[in-house]
Order: C-alpha cells, then sequence, then structure tokens
C-alpha cells in the first residue's frame, strides 16, 4: 500500500486544467517529460494540447510553445476560439507562441545527409524567448510525409525527445492512430513515459468520445475508458471517482416534501447525500411528488437542479401549478434551475458530461433527474449503468441527494432497468394506481430504505389542488373526495 | 533564365562538417553551371535564429533558391550533384521510370 504513495509524493505533474483528467492521472501530466496523446482524426487530440498549454499559461504560471505541423496559427486560433480560447492574447502577453513548421514533400529536393537542428534552432527559440514550461508538438508525424529519409528522421525524432527531457519541458505530442500500433509511425517507441488514447466511437448514431490513459509509468491512473466531451468550455473528462466507497455518510435527513412520506421514512424524511428511486406508471404522480421534493428544498434556502427528460420547463411548471405546487417563485428567486434535454439529442457520455457540468455550475444541494428511464435508452445495460454509477459517485461526494423518478410499463412489476439500477440506490419508493370500486386509487410504499426503519405499510395518496396529499397512517380509511 | 542571376541562401548551424561539407558542393556546382551569375548567402541559425521561421527552415543543410522564382528548397550536404542540378531547374527531372 505504501508503494503508489511514494511514487506519487516522488513524481511531479503538470496538472492540465482539464476537468477529470487531472483525477485520472492523479494530478496530471508527467512534469519535465513527454506524453503521447493519440487517436483518429478528429478526436480531440489537438484540442486536448492546446487546452494543456492554455490552462499551463493562464493557471499555472508556465508558459507553452506550440509547434504546429498541420495547421497554421490562424487556423488553430480559429478552431479554438469556439472554446473561448484566445491564443493571440496570449501570444501578445508572450504566454504562448506558436510556430507553423510547414514541410511539404514536392518543394524539397533531398540531397544528401542531413539533420533537423533547423527545428531544434526554432524550438530553442521559442522556448528561451518566453521561458516555455510546456511544449505541444501536433503532430511531429506530419514529417514522415515531408521527408523521405526515415532513417534520419528517426534518430532525429529520438534527439527531440532527448531534448524535450534534458530542458525538463512538460510536453503533450499528438499522433495518428495506426493500423495495429497506437500510431501510424510509431511514436509510442519514443514517448515512453505516459500514453493517452483518444476515441470518438458512434453508438446507435450517437457519437460518444471517449478517454484511456494506457500508459503512465511511475504513477497509479485510472485504467479505464473515461467519456470525454468537448463543448464551448473546453475539454472535460468524466471520471469514475476511485473514491466511490470512500465518501461520507452524513447522518442528517431532510424532508421529502410530504410529511406523510416523511412519516413512512423513519419520520425524518431522506439521508442528506442519499440516492431515492421514485418508480411507478405513467400517470402515478411520480413528478408531482419530485416538484414537492424540490420544492421543500427551496423552502429551506438550498438549490435545487432539476433535470427534465420527458417534459418542457414551462409545461412541467403549468401542470404542476395546476396540481398545486407553484416552483415558478423558486426560479425567480434563482434557487431552482431547469435542464430539459431530449434524451436522444446526445450520446450517454455526453449527457452524463452535461449533467455534471451543469452540478459544477449550479452548485445544487438537491437534484432530480425526471425520468431517469428516458435516459436508459440510450445505451448497453452496462454502459447505462456504468453511467449512473458515475454520477451518482459523484454527487454523493458532493452530499448531494438525488431523486430519480423511473417510468415503470403497465404489467412489468419491476423492469428490468430498475432492477439493475436498484442496488447503486439508497431508498426506493413505489407510487402505484389501482382501480377499485370505480375510482383509482394511488398509492404509495417504501420498498427500501437503507440505514433508517421505515415504514412497510402502503398508504393511499391523492393529488389535489394543494399538492400531493399522503393519507396519515395506516390503509387510508375512504375518504370523500 | 539562362542568364538570370541566382540567388542562393545556405542555411547552416554551426561550421558542421555537413555545413562544411555542403557549402564546397554548392561552390563547385556554381562554378560549373552557374559561373558567373551567382550569389551565395550563407546563414548561420546560431547566430540568427529568428531567420528559420521565415523561409520554413527545418532541415539542416538547407539550400533556398531565393531568385529566380519560385522559391526552391534543397535539403543535405548537396553530394548528390544530380539532385541539385534538378532541384535549381539546371537540369530537367527524370521521367519516372514507371
Amino acid at each position: 500500500m505504501t508503494h503508489p504513495a511514494t511514487t506519487r509524493a516522488s513524481l511531479k505533474k503538470a496538472p492540465t486544467g482539464i476537468a477529470g483528467l487531472d483525477e485520472i492521472t492523479q494530478g496530471g501530466l508527467p512534469a519535465g517529460r513527454p506524453t503521447l496523446v493519440c487517436g483518429g482524426p478528429g478526436s480531440g487530440k489537438t484540442l486536448l494540447g492546446i487546452s494543456f498549454l492554455v490552462n499551463g499559461a493562464t493557471r499555472f504560471d508556465e508558459p507553452g510553445v506550440l509547434m504546429s505541423f498541420e495547421q497554421s496559427a490562424e487556423e488553430l486560433a480559429a478552431d479554438v476560439a469556439s472554446l473561448g480560447y484566445n491564443l493571440q492574447s496570449l501570444i501578445d502577453q508572450g504566454l504562448l507562441v506558436v510556430d507553423y513548421v510547414h514541410v511539404d514533400r514536392s518543394e524539397i529536393e533531398e540531397t544528401g545527409e542531413y539533420d533537423l537542428e533547423g527545428l531544434f534552432v526554432r524550438m530553442e527559440l521559442a522556448v528561451t524567448s518566453i521561458g516555455a514550461r510546456r511544449v505541444l508538438l501536433d503532430t511531429i508525424e506530419s514529417l514522415f510525409g515531408g521527408l523521405q529519409n526515415e532513417t534520419i528522421l528517426r534518430s532525429e525524432l529520438r534527439r527531440l525527445f532527448r531534448w524535450l527531457r534534458e530542458r525538463k519541458l512538460s510536453a503533450v505530442v499528438t499522433g495518428e492512430r495506426g493500423e495495429r500500433t497506437l500510431t501510424r509511425h510509431g511514436l509510442e517507441e519514443y514517448v515512453t513515459d505516459a500514453v493517452i488514447q483518444l476515441d470518438n466511437r458512434v453508438y446507435d448514431q450517437i457519437a460518444t468520445r471517449r478517454l484511456r490513459v494506457v500508459k503512465y509509468r511511475g504513477s497509479d491512473h485510472g485504467t479505464n475508458e473515461y467519456p470525454f466531451m468537448i463543448d464551448r468550455d473546453g475539454l472535460s473528462v468524466l471520471p469514475v471517482t476511485s473514491l466511490a466507497l470512500e465518501h461520507e455518510a452524513p447522518s442528517d435527513r431532510i424532508s421529502s416534501g410530504l410529511v406523510s412520506l416523511d412519516e413512512m421514512l423513519g419520520g425524518q424524511g431522506f439521508y442528506r447525500g442519499s440516492t431515492v428511486l421514485v418508480s411507478g406508471t405513467a400517470g402515478t404522480g411520480k413528478t408531482t411528488l419530485a416538484a414537492h421534493f424540490a420544492d421543500a428544498a427551496c423552502r429551506r434556502g438550498e438549490r435545487c437542479l432539476y433535470f427534465l427528460f420527458e417534459e418542457s420547463p414551462k409545461q412541467m411548471l403549468r401542470n404542476m401549478a395546476a396540481a398545486g405546487v407553484d416552483l415558478q417563485p423558486w426560479i425567480v428567486a434563482g434557487r431552482l434551475q431547469f435542464h430539459a434535454d431530449r434524451p436522444t439529442s446526445h450520446g450517454l457520455e455526453a449527457h452524463l458530461a452535461l449533467m455534471h457540468r451543469a452540478v459544477e455550475q449550479f452548485q445544487p444541494d438537491v437534484v432530480v433527474i425526471d425520468p431517469v428511464t428516458n435516459l436508459l435508452t440510450i445505451g448497453s445495460q452496462i454502459d447505462v449503468r456504468a453511467m449512473l454509477t458515475r454520477l451518482i459517485d459523484y454527487l454523493k461526494l458532493r452530499q448531494t441527494t438525488v431523486v430519480l423518478t423511473s417510468l415503470t410499463s403497465v404489467g412489468s412489476e419491476l423492469q428490468s432497468t430498475e432492477a439493475m439500477i436498484s442496488s447503486i440506490m439508497d431508498t426506493w419508493v413505489l407510487v402505484s394506481l389501482e382501480e377499485a370500486e370505480r375510482r383509482r386509487h394511488r398509492w404509495i410504499y417504501v420498498l427500501k430504505s437503507r440505514g433508517m426503519a421505515h415504514s412497510d405499510e402502503m398508504r393511499e395518496f391523492w393529488i389535489t389542488g394543494g399538492g400531493m396529499d399522503v393519507s396519515s397512517s395506516g390503509v387510508a380509511e375512504s375518504r370523500g373526495r | 533564365m539562362a542568364d538570370e542571376t541566382f540567388n542562393l541562401r545556405l542555411y547552416v548551424a554551426g561550421q558542421t562538417p555537413k555545413a562544411l561539407r555542403a557549402f564546397v558542393n554548392l561552390r563547385k556546382i556554381c562554378d560549373e553551371h552557374l559561373a558567373g551569375r551567382y550569389q551565395i548567402e550563407v546563414i548561420d541559425l546560431l547566430e540568427n535564429p529568428t531567420l528559420g521561421r521565415g523561409d520554413q527552415i527545418l532541415a539542416l543543410p538547407t539550400l533556398v533558391r531565393r531568385l529566380p522564382e519560385p522559391i526552391k528548397k534543397i535539403i543535405g550536404d548537396l553530394s548528390d550533384t544530380e539532385r541539385v542540378l534538378v532541384g535549381l531547374d539546371l537540369r530537367p527531372r527524370k521521367a519516372d521510370s514507371a
């Protein structure tokens, strides 16, 4: 057990500033050494590299040099402007140098022995001119297309990586994915400290990006494939937190929003930071229950982030107002925020990443996902479960209480999807409809609730113009309605 | 073209054996084929590192034919005379023997 701790202490890291990546790599890329980032076209290699430079320059006091072998400085600046990066401003501030190294085989005649000292001179100049600590080579493999003498090129590449190490530069070296090798020209032969692989796969016509740390010499690192996304806020990677089972288990309780349901939950409601599944067939009142939960949180002065995957916020607000839960004031007060999205508009990972980011930005105390079942349809069971586990682990670490609603189809007692996710739920509340004496009766009961003596009774409830009304005790006597 | 003056730049980094060989080879070729109508400017990037970027210098030595246009680049120690002549447009490129 002491081994990882000692290596961690001795190995210096250069933080990437990319959300999630520094967690997977336990601090960043190896400081003073090159890291290979490989992947297919459009997998995000260049953006990862540029983020490393930009964050280094703006957040970690480490100016950077970008040696671009494919795109001109203008093209690069335009590409990353959409991520909010202003390369020109960094260049003007002396925090970045971009040198476009252009090689065109058709323009060059080779007439005997040469070396790449010209490239070294340019790099040396760029590095010393701003005191750079970071370098991005994107992608040096282009040289294989520009120069004919592969023997010279390979020995010069070896010299180049030695040069980077000697100057203790933290470097990102990008490489195009090869057929059988990590990179087309075998850059992995030279860069052996750390290798990150990016991938852009299509599942059910929805593209999802993934990142994997293939190798990280001398350091612990997560070995899974992690979803990552690129949007207007830059890159972010979603780690499966390794602290999954080390999170705090708060003992304080919060109200479900319904006095009677709190009664059923040992008299005090949910544990803070717990995960609650509310399942039932269509029209049983799942959203109403979730709305009460959100309302109660806002009443306590807390912040609620509400993910809607079926209705628009306006429609939901109208329906809830009609059912007696007026959430509009909380939106105005800034305590409630909706995030509505079509499940099919993104891949699973993208959804996860968006939700993750929304949580980071809004910093909610409670979260509602309504309904989670709509998300379950967009990936394989294993993927969905993994995604939900990641999200819930993350929310648990933040001690955020989550209510997830789940739509059960009529007839099937427990959906396989519910069975699949129920093990990661702390509390499972069922709402159901039953027809009797030409009237529909709504019932609520607590199927499980970890760590508390919960009621085992079924209680009848009504949805009135004043909200959800759960009978106070026992199997309800009929109420004249 | 026959009487145009050749404006040539030889980029090197220090007086390395390759650089010296390239210079000797270049002088010889020019004297034989461009007698009286060439200028050679040797640029040492160790002394003027900033000049490497403008002409997109990567490999060394690099010979750049600045005039007559278009600009041509020839890399290496110029030991392959035939290819140097082809590179300078002083000899037609051999048809690909397909």
